[in-house]
């Protein structure tokens, strides 16, 4: 499953060793795989391939760059899909947000059913942050979504270290992205609209369409796929499948 | 155990006061009057004024006439009920149920109070000496009913003090007055010949009735013990209230949060005998400066759980201003509801709205930021996008109508369409592009329109023509035109944006 693996001919037990220090290593960063639940919340099809153990990593922060409307919309698109996913097992889901546009009758497209969001809307970055402290500190929430301009490195990592105790999983949607600085989020990801596809000859709009650019994950590989929402689930119609890494991306994300 | 109360009289609560005010009028025959029927009648004598036979009920006029020299006074109708109140605060330091007996007396409740005092004789000596030493002329008397020790207090001569099961012999020879009764029927007793209590006490119940009809009855079954009856307290005993005094003043904010902690459990630990929670609850401090700081927080649901509340109180640590120092906290529960247990579970099946902690959390960010900025939506029957859903009262609120999912809607819509410029090249047409805030947007794909009416009975204006819209780029709006296709003169928005 790793790259170790592939690599070459290494004794068999050498790579078990490998791999149970792997293990320990991400045990140590703060990933805990669940070894009673076989099934994943989260099934992103051969995107899982990107994230360590092939797991979607939940109890987790995620970091989403929108800096534009229109990306905004698709990222909450992608986000609402997440969230409907770790909903599935009941579970309230709360959304914070500076100045929030979201329509919250749509969630039902992705997944959600509205009535068990919590809204709550915050005026300053300060205060949002803290109730984004509090909430993921509430074992009781399935996810907790936070639409703030900016993060620092260091409320990121207050962040972090919550989850670590708690296993709420949190999305953070970045929706200024002056100066896209680093954090200790596992994920960063950036959601872009992409034209939809009809079969030939229909008139209208298709099933939304993104893509879903990977930027950055921790100690997996990252990558570019494009997604499409139809029916109740994210597909991924085509992407290259964290096999190739530019090592351009890899330096601008730092 | 039985109850036992003390009866205090004042014998001349309004001219002692007068002498308080004026210690000039000591020993000097004064009155205080008031109009009663167009002429002035006394309403208390001095007693010197008394000795010379001046009794309240007499018109000034005949009192005058009796001692030419007599002072007068007004009478103020408050004032009884004033001076009473206030001793009545004064007396809260024997015992917590203090009530006025208008016009001029105090009971007070001294259960289980006494033996701080080393007993009910110097308990009531006490009392007496230090009521004398204010200036004002009392008597006092302690029994097991509020009816005995008032009429012992007025009437008793031999002892003050009745003991349980005495009250029947020591009525025995008191007059009739002493059982609170109205003039009519102490005018009827006393033209029977019945002088003393003793004297109908015994008779059968139902001769009373038909006799003296049934408030002769009630009063002496008050004064023997067989009705209840109840006093005002002065100051309502909260039910549920822990109070905590500290031997030194406390200062800082660790302190403060010991304080709240042992408070907390005394009065969770009762709650949760009852299986009761609390709603609001209300902790004050007492600064050495005679000031009081309180801090007050609410739940969303009824709980006695003392960690979750101090979490709460522990937000409003930093508003309680200790100043010197704060020598007593109380705590107070001031709305307070049954609460039902939850039961145990092995696995948390379903974590929903209802999970504890999730109304914990919510409580806490309540207490912090405000219960506005809380919000949970429900669908609502409209089809105009802006009131398409309203806002969930509580967390029990449940969506009484499906959510639409029929018709396409953007992700975010923005709360005030902005108009954009379009190109439309026939009417009901989507547009061939658009410019918003600068930037040109060629359509591609288009759906639409969607008409919705304006629901003309809530507001007036145009309908709108809705067009899910898809640029070069993938990005996809939601746009709409104002009323009927008019040419250049059609108003063009965009609402919303598409995942």
């Amino acid at each position: 499953m790793f790259v170790f693996n592939q690599q070459s001919g290494m004794p068999g037990v050498k790579a078990d060793i490998i791999s149970q220090l792997q293990k320990d290593i991400l045990h140590m960063q703060g990933f805990r795989s669940k070894l009673t639940d076989t099934v994943p919340d989260i099934d992103l099809g051969p995107v899982n391939t990107a994230f360590p153990n092939g797991i979607f990593p939940t109890g987790a922060i995620h970091e989403f760059l929108c800096a534009a409307k229109e990306h905004a919309a698709a990222t909450t698109g992608f986000v609402s899909a997440l969230a409907g996913n770790l909903m599935q097992r009941g579970g309230v889901c709360i959304w914070i947000s500076v100045a929030r546009t979201l329509f919250p009758p749509s969630l039902q497209t992705f997944g959600i059913a509205p009535d068990r969001v919590i809204f709550i809307d915050m005026q300053r970055i300060k205060d949002a942050l803290w109730t984004l402290e509090e909430a993921l500190k509430c074992n009781g929430i399935a996810a907790v979504i936070a639409e703030v301009p900016e993060i620092s490195f260091t409320q990121s990592r207050r962040l972090q270290l919550v989850v670590e105790q708690s296993k709420v999983t949190g999305f953070i949607l970045r929706t200024s992205s002056r100066s896209a600085n680093t954090t200790a989020c596992v994920t960063r990801w950036k959601i872009s609209p992409l034209p939809s596809e009809l079969e030939e000859g229909m008139p209208g709009l298709g099933f939304p369409r993104w893509n879903v650019d990977l930027l950055k994950v921790r100690n997996g590989r990252p990558g570019t796929w494009k997604m499409e929402w139809a029916e109740g689930k994210c597909v991924v119609i085509s992407g290259d499948a964290a096999t190739v890494i530019i090592p351009g991306r890899q330096l601008k994300v730092g | 155990m039985s109850r036992r109360f003390m009866s205090i009289w004042f014998r001349h609560l309004l001219t002692d006061w007068h002498v308080r005010r004026q210690p000039g009028l000591q020993n000097k025959p004064f009155v205080l009057a008031a109009p009663v029927h167009n002429r002035m009648v006394i309403t208390s004598a001095s007693p010197a004024a008394a000795t010379q036979g001046i009794r309240p009920g007499m018109p000034l006029a005949d009192a005058k006439a009796i001692v030419s020299s007599l002072e007068v006074f007004d009478d103020e109708p408050e004032r009884a009920a004033q001076l009473l109140k206030a001793l009545g605060e004064w007396c809260i330091r024997y015992t917590p149920v203090v009530g006025i007996d208008l016009p001029d007396g105090l009971i007070l409740d001294v259960s289980g109070c006494t033996h701080l005092w080393g007993g009910e004789r110097p308990y009531l000596k006490e009392i007496i000496t230090k009521i004398r030493a204010i200036g004002y002329d009392v008597r006092g008397a302690m029994a097991d009913t509020i009816g005995t020790a008032w009429a012992i207090s007025r009437y008793g001569k031999i002892t003050p003090i009745i003991d349980s099961e005495g009250q029947r012999n020591a009525l025995m020879l008191l007059p009739p007055a002493a059982l609170r009764l109205e003039e009519e029927i102490l005018a009827r007793l006393q033209k029977l010949g019945l002088h003393q209590i003793g004297s109908f006490m015994n008779m059968p119940a139902s001769v009373l009735r038909r006799r003296f009809g049934p408030q002769l009855l009630l009063r002496l079954g008050q004064a023997l013990g067989y009705e209840i009856e109840a006093i005002e307290p002065l100051h309502p005993v909260p039910p549920y209230e822990e109070r905590l005094p500290c031997l030194e003043p406390i200062r800082t904010a660790p302190g403060i949060e010991i304080a709240i902690n042992v408070l907390l459990e005394q009065l969770c630990l009762r709650l949760q005998k009852e299986g009761k929670g609390l709603r609001t609850a209300i902790l004050k401090g007492y600064r050495v400066d005679n000031r009081m700081v309180q801090a007050e927080i609410g739940t969303s649901h009824a709980s006695h759980h003392p960690q979750h509340l101090f979490r709460l109180f522990e937000l409003k640590i930093p508003t309680i201003e200790p100043a010197l120092g704060i020598e007593l906290f109380t705590l107070e529960a001031s709305k307070v509801e049954d609460v039902s247990p939850s039961q145990e579970v092995l696995w948390i099946g379903n974590p929903g709205l209802k999970t504890p902690a999730v109304a914990e959390l919510l409580d806490r960010l309540a207490g912090k930021i405000g219960e506005d900025c809380i919000r949970r939506y429900l669908p609502a029957e409209h089809y105009w996008p802006e009131r398409s859903f309203k806002t969930a009262t509580s967390l029990d609120d449940k969506p009484a109508t499906a959510w639409r999912t029929d018709k396409p809607r953007p992700v975010q819509l923005l709360s005030k369409p902005e108009p954009i410029e379009v190109t439309a090249p026939i009417p009901d047409y989507p547009p061939m592009l658009f410019r918003y805030k600068g930037k040109l947007h060629e359509i591609r794909k288009a759906d639409g329109p969607e008409r919705i009416e304006r629901e003309w009975w809530l507001d007036g204006g145009e309908h709108r023509d809705y067009y899910n819209v898809e640029d070069a780029d993938g990005q996809r709006y939601w746009l709409f035109r104002s009323g009927h296709y008019s040419g250049d003169q059609s108003q063009w928005f965009i609402h919303g944006f598409f995942a």
